[in-house]
């Protein structure tokens, strides 16, 4: 077939929409990601977290996550010789821009990053009225924004705290693993941006990921393992005085 | 039959009923979203809407596609595991274009103690200074290179072994 001038002009609108979604850098729909392929949950090694707030910082630009509000947070906590049951912590800002000198000095100071635990059976996902929140195929909790209705019944609902309603949507907001990076192959931001590999990005899936290594040789701990959550966020070296 | 005399009554609220019923599975089949169900109870497209959202932060691994000078910088250094971005912070739009979006420069004296300023809580074995006190007001990099930071040429350093909490590694 011969291209006319006629066939051309017709085509010309086509390929400018087209050229312009690729001007957009419109993500395509990850072809190669299969859900059922991932169970995604993460690890946290607490020796090795330094308390900088990269993670926090990562966690905001790559989500724009509102001022004052936290997907990720790091919290310090300090115990005094044998009162474990009554820490204390603290997290200025989230310890976005890290900590000032602790206050008190002797005793055990040490940090807890923490973030959306993405359970495996949920209390946030059962309490939704509407279905706006659920646990996808490859195990990330997420929320549809669109179906939302900001009752906070979720908010509630979690034991971790680790959601809250966005100041302008009035939607609930959480962590979402970096769903959209993930899905490309990319870890997460505060992974990304973790720089002594406290935290690091899990597929409980696939049978080559270092993390079953880990889980083997370690003792790992999950938060509230009580609340029977069934958390993916595993923590190595946690002390009993962590809430 | 006396009992069915009125039985148009019925028929009507049969209609009544019926109509009602139509228009319940009519209206929900046009107001409940066609993927919800898909998965679970709620809209299965909206995985693919969270999934669709551009990513700030390259990732280390588009980082060192262009720039393998400096990895092979960092790789005898301590800092070989600190990825790219952790520094740099998000240039997802420096790798959609490096050429008309450069990133910014950094600057040491913000950056290297968000990390090393000695606290408490740090782990022990993690290399920390007090600021005030390390560099007499030089600049980091007037010593250390960020890339590879352990101090190489001899007689550069103005620390002590004292100095360095975390000994030096």
């Amino acid at each position: 077939m011969t291209i006319t001038r006629r066939h051309m002009l017709l085509l010309l609108p086509a390929a400018a929409i087209a050229w312009k979604h690729v001007l957009a850098g419109t993500p395509e729909a990850s072809p190669n990601y299969k859900m059922t392929d991932h169970w995604w949950g993460m690890l946290i090694d607490l020796p090795k977290c330094i308390g900088c707030g990269n993670c926090v910082r990562a966690c905001q630009a790559e989500n724009d996550v509102p001022d004052k509000y936290f997907r990720t947070w790091v919290e310090r906590y300090h115990v005094t010789d044998y009162d474990i049951e009554n820490p204390l912590v603290d997290s200025p800002d989230g310890g976005k821009m890290g900590f000032p000198p602790a206050k008190v000095a002797e005793g055990k100071n040490f940090f807890v990053p923490k973030l959306c635990n993405h359970c495996a059976d949920s209390p946030c996902t059962q309490v939704c009225p509407v279905g706006a929140t659920f646990t996808s195929p490859d195990g990330v909790v997420l929320v549809d924004k669109k179906y939302c209705l900001g009752c906070r019944y979720c908010v509630q609902a979690c034991p971790y705290g680790c959601r809250f309603i966005h100041p302008e949507t009035k939607t609930a907001e959480k962590c979402t693993l970096c769903y959209h990076r993930i899905t490309k192959g990319l870890t997460t931001a505060c992974c990304e941006a973790c720089p002594t590999g406290a935290r690091q990005l899990a597929d409980l899936k696939n049978p080559n990921d270092p993390i079953h290594e880990f889980l083997k040789t370690h003792s790992v701990q999950v938060l509230k393992p009580h609340m029977a959550t069934h958390a993916k966020v595993f923590y190595n070296g946690l002390d009993g005085s962590v809430r | 039959m006396k009992a069915f005399q009125d039985a148009g009554h019925l028929f009507r609220l049969a209609a009544v009923f019926l109509a009602g019923g139509l228009a319940f599975v009519g209206l929900r089949a046009f107001l409940v979203p066609k993927s919800f169900g898909q998965y679970g109870h709620y809209r299965g497209n909206a995985i693919a809407e969270i999934a669709a959202r551009p990513v700030n932060y390259a990732g280390h691994q588009a980082c060192e596609d262009c720039h393998a000078d400096v990895l092979e910088i960092k790789k005898n250094g301590k800092h070989v595991h600190v990825n790219c971005e952790a520094c740099h912070g998000p240039l997802a739009k420096h790798t959609d274009d490096p050429a008309s979006v450069a990133p910014a420069k950094l600057d040491t004296a913000v950056l290297c103690v968000r990390c090393h300023e000695a606290n408490i809580a740090k782990p022990k074995t993690f290399p920390q200074i007090v600021s005030a006190d390390h560099s007499a007001g030089l600049p980091c990099d007037t010593c250390h290179q960020p890339h590879s930071p352990a101090i190489t040429g001899a007689g550069t350093s103005p620390v002590t072994s004292a100095e360095k909490p975390g000994g030096k590694k």
